[in-house]
């Protein structure tokens, strides 16, 4: 085990430290590091799942496709890469939610999602969402029915979980892109649902 | 190992928010952090396993300090120092000149990567042996507790599930984090009852969980 951490550096000056020693023996470089954080910060995120989502409501086959091999479905988008190794898609139905974590780190569908948000990678969600996710589910603002059955995936392998959330009522007219825009992050991991346009 | 990174079915930790307005990287270290962590796998000749089990291996509080970041930070420099890449101390005592001290740096140690064999990259594999379990089988979780790194969260031990499916084999974090073998094996994800994972009383629920095939064994 490490040393208590009571006396070290702050962490940012700790992060500019090891930049520095790293790259003066040549093994990174800011253009590499930079390149990294724009890709998670700009092209990979909780939009790409969205797109994922809104073929499969819009698209049967599609759907079919998703739900059989969750891999290659979404590679039909070119969304793949680590902690995509094999992607799971679970439907939620209108008597059985669904709802991801990962107790042990914070596995997730990065090529789907982006890097997970600070409620996923909270104490709190982690411990809890696999002991009381009715509870939790609340508090983090879906209340579900009594008589909704909740399934709760650990991501304890190299499987990563994705949500198809069910598509709200009143959105007939929308396009692929309208649906699209509608989906949250939130609804994709189980934490929330879709709401009507408006 | 146990530890403070198992945290599932603990208790005392609040309650969880959403903040919509996050951002990816809340300050800028905390992306450099993250980019620095994703290349010390490779930087220090380890894997994917051992980074996770780096996080184990740190100091609860370490753990907590400075969120997820500061752990990727955290882990970075362990690798990196396990493998002889920059020295112990290396990175405090250069933060420490950044602030301004004169502090002395340690000499570069010797490099020293762990040497092992692996069988492709990513975490699944292509294995020949049958699988043990099928689909609907009674199992049970078996009550390990393992020293060193594994993916069986402490709140399954001993529990009775169901196989639910059987998914790709995958390199065993167990042996793999430690450069002792890959040992692919069958994985398959397994059903619990709420009930029996918090007792009579436990709010209805299933609970889904993955568990690589030495981690079972059959009941009847």
């Amino acid at each position: 085990m490490t040393a208590m951490p009571d006396a070290r550096p702050p962490a940012p000056i700790r992060t500019e430290a090891l930049e520095a020693l790293l790259t003066e023996r040549g093994l990174v470089n800011a253009d590499a590091i930079n390149g990294l954080i724009n890709r998670f910060v700009n092209d990979v995120g909780p939009m790409n799942g969205a797109k994922v989502v809104a073929r499969a409501w819009t698209d049967p086959d599609y759907k079919e496709r998703l739900l059989t091999d969750g891999t290659a479905a979404v590679g039909e988008f070119g969304f793949s890469g680590p902690q995509g190794e094999h992607i799971v898609v679970v439907e939620n139905q209108e008597d059985m939610h669904n709802v991801v974590v990962c107790t042990l780190c914070s596995c997730y569908p990065w090529p789907l999602l982006g890097l997970p948000p600070d409620w996923y990678k909270d104490p709190a969600y982690r411990s809890r969402i696999v002991r009381e996710p009715r509870t939790v589910l609340n508090e983090m603002g879906l209340a579900l029915d009594d008589s909704v059955d909740i399934t709760v995936w650990d991501s304890s392998a190299e499987n990563r979980y994705f949500i198809l959330p069910q598509r709200p009522a009143g959105t007939e007219e929308l396009s692929e892109d309208e649906l699209a825009a509608l989906v949250t992050r939130e609804a994709m991991v189980g934490v929330a649902q879709v709401g009507a346009p408006g | 190992m146990d530890g403070i990174h198992d945290m599932g079915g603990e208790q005392g930790w609040g309650s969880v928010g959403i903040d919509p307005n996050e951002k990816v990287f809340a300050e800028e270290w905390e992306g450099r952090a993250f980019a620095l962590g994703a290349m010390s796998g490779g930087l220090s000749g380890t894997n994917l396993d051992a980074f996770r089990h780096s996080l184990e291996r740190l100091h609860p509080l370490a753990y907590l300090q400075d969120g997820y970041y500061g752990r990727w930070l955290a882990c970075a420099e362990l690798l990196l120092v396990d493998s002889g890449i920059i020295a112990e101390g290396a990175v405090d005592a250069r933060a420490n000149n950044l602030l301004g001290n004169e502090t002395p740096e340690p000499a570069d140690p010797e490099v020293n990567k762990p040497q092992y064999e692996r069988g492709g990259g990513g975490s699944l594999r292509e294995i020949d042996d049958a699988p043990k379990f099928n689909v609907g089988d009674p199992i049970r979780a078996r009550d390990m507790h393992v020293l060193g790194h594994t993916r069986m969260p402490a709140y399954i031990r001993g529990r009775s599930g169901t196989v639910k499916a059987h998914r790709p084999a995958a390199v065993l974090p167990d042996s793999t984090a430690h450069f002792t073998g890959e040992d692919a094996q069958h994985v398959y994800t397994v059903t619990f009852d709420a009930t029996e994972l918090w007792g009579p009383e436990a709010e209805p629920a299933t609970l889904n969980i993955d568990l690589f095939e030495s981690y079972m064994e059959p009941r009847s």
